[in-house]
């Protein structure tokens, strides 16, 4: 029977010849990962079951990214559990402060991760390292823990929905743009349990920034992974940070899919996610008038190096609106050094931004920026629901990074054609 | 496995970060959690829900964040049982890892009213709306997650 990518790689981690959609398999993991929101929790049901050991101690990561640098007492103690499960345990891939970063930029950069692995994270953008090639999806604590014991996760195979990506996209225009044009195209649901699959004479013109920032967001329309083919571009990413053996998996040539779609990047216009769910886009021509209070740039979805340059493009020799708060977090070490060593960080600080410490800070609402009671931020990161960055009765407006620096020097939602005349 | 209990109705798309927000999250300790369930889109939630009070909640519940603290939150707040028109995927799992049960039946939701009666016998796959005396039969769950729901969620199933 023909097969998707992802079907291919759940065939592999399952030891079948073929699988079907809708079929319940289990399959052998290549990577768990957890962070200080959700592998406390995973840790508790672990050794509440009795269970002294973990299957792999070298194919578990554990990330705590979220509340740290940890924010006040209950998180330290949360971190704190993390930690001392980590020695116990002899797992090798625990991240301490200092080297920790947003765990889905931090485990492709560490080359933990490759083309035709299989990784379950207690995080919902686990997607984003089908940017690689690998099938990855996010589960819940419960799961973690049973992955961590047994080595291998229950999945449904699921029915695929085919991008066909063609055409260059304009300048500006980010894989965060795809991506949101396409929520708003299929919907928070339009690909509930299905794999989003990605290909096409388009993906030359995506860098792996861009398409980490797809795979990223497959989550927000309820998809149950993001993945795409594989190309010189994927393996040369793989050649420069990984020593680990990967595999590509190719799509059958008349392998089924639910729906296809066609693409034109050409087409694609600087996007925008209104308040209060991801599918909710109008072209940044459609706007309109929206003064803003913070931005912020960074995350997992557009917290890369890419990200920061776009945003410095911007930026340079410009201030920030004196009504705004612009909030910049590199989303790893090696990012944050690369900005110093490139003089990003002068062309921020010159302008008025602050520089975070790595962290996801804000975009969960967790700390580093969160909103007052009627303020309005536009935000790289990849939820706007009610409350997601602070107060009720505050708005996210989600955007790629060149719409987010602009914003910030324009004090209201704008393009950087706005800015750079 | 039989509930009985009041409706309370939500809409489409209830995300994970209106079931418990992330400011709470640093915790997980499900008395804790329970406090604040639903904070974010109803402030009365947690003065209200009776133990056995159903949810009833439109397409995609439960989305968002993978956090695990919202079926707990929702279980621990006294929810017998959440209704939906359609699940979430890891909510979905999430739900029956830890033994909140659930169900997916488009109809029942459209027609139950808040405050309805519910009776739910999950073993025979039948729902009853008392108040609007009709009732609807629902999908068994797959062999495979009936026996997680059996073994009393998923980490007993795995020492078994």
């Amino acid at each position: 029977m023909a097969m998707t990518m992802t079907q291919k790689i759940l065939a592999k981690g399952s030891g079948l010849k073929e699988v079907k959609p809708g079929q319940l398999i289990k399959a052998k993991v290549d990577m768990v990962l957890g962070n200080d929101i959700t592998a406390p929790v995973a840790i508790r049901e672990f050794e509440k079951a009795g269970l002294i050991k973990v299957f792999d101690r070298r194919k578990i990561a554990l990330v705590p990214d979220h509340f740290t640098p940890n924010k006040d007492i209950k998180s330290a103690e949360q971190v704190k559990i993390m930690r001392e499960f980590a020695r116990k345990m002899g797992i090798e891939y625990y991240f301490e402060v200092g080297r920790v970063g947003i765990e889905h930029a931090l485990l492709p950069e560490q080359g933990l991760v490759v083309a035709g692995d299989i990784v379950i994270g207690a995080d919902s953008h686990t997607c984003t390292y089908g940017a690689l090639g690998a099938f990855s999806t996010g589960v819940g604590s419960t799961d973690m823990a049973a992955a961590m014991a047994a080595g291998e996760v229950w999945l449904k195979v699921p029915e695929a929905i085919k991008f066909n990506l063609i055409g260059k996209p304009s300048e500006w225009v980010s894989g965060k743009d795809i991506i949101l044009h396409i929520i708003g195209m299929i919907g928070v649901d339009g690909a509930l349990y299905k794999s989003m699959e990605f290909s096409g004479e388009g993906l030359e013109f995506l860098s792996m920034d861009d398409r980490f920032a797809m795979a990223n967001m497959a989550i927000e329309a309820g998809a149950k992974n993001g993945i795409f083919e594989v190309d010189s571009e994927t393996l040369k990413y793989i050649a420069e940070h990984s020593e680990k053996d990967y595999e590509v998996f190719t799509a059958d040539s008349d392998a089924e899919y639910v729906k296809e779609y066609t693409i034109d990047l050409s087409k694609i216009q600087l996007t925008v996610s209104f308040p209060h769910l991801p599918e909710n886009t109008k072209t940044i021509s459609e706007v309109g008038n929206i003064p803003i209070d913070q931005v912020v740039i960074g995350s997992c979805t557009n917290g890369r190096m890419e990200d920061m340059r776009t945003a410095a493009k911007i930026l340079a020799g410009k201030k920030v609106h004196p009504n705004v708060r612009c909030i910049i977090i590199p989303a790893t070490q090696k990012i944050w050094k690369q900005c110093m060593n490139e003089g990003l960080f002068e062309v921020f600080i010159d302008s008025g931004c602050v520089v975070s410490t790595p962290t996801c800070g804000p975009c969960l609402g967790g700390h580093m920026g969160i909103l007052a009671e009627g303020e309005r931020a536009v935000s790289t990161t990849n939820r706007n629901f009610v409350g997601r960055m602070g107060h009720v009765r505050s708005e996210v407006y989600l955007a790629g990074p060149a719409v987010a620096a602009a914003s910030a020097v324009t004090g209201k939602i704008s393009s950087p054609d706005d800015v750079i005349g | 496995m039989k509930y009985e209990g009041n409706v309370i109705k939500y809409g489409d798309n209830v995300d994970t970060d209106v079931i418990i927000p992330a400011r709470y999250l640093n915790t997980f300790d499900e008395k804790e959690l329970a406090k604040h369930c639903m904070e974010d889109i109803d402030k009365t939630f947690v003065n209200r829900v009776k133990p056995g009070d159903i949810i009833a909640g439109g397409f995609n519940f439960g989305c968002g964040s993978s956090r695990e603290h919202a079926p707990i939150a929702i279980k621990a707040s006294g929810i017998s049982c959440v209704i939906a028109k359609s699940f979430a995927r890891i909510f979905y799992r999430n739900a029956i890892n830890i033994g909140l049960p659930i169900i997916e039946c488009p109809e029942c939701v459209d027609d139950a009213e808040e405050g309805d009666k519910i009776g739910i016998d999950l073993d025979n796959g039948v729902i009853i709306n008392y108040n609007k005396r009709k009732s609807y039969t629902v999908q068994p769950f797959p062999e495979f997650i009936q026996e997680i729901i059996k073994a009393g969620g998923l980490m007993n199933y795995i020492r078994q």
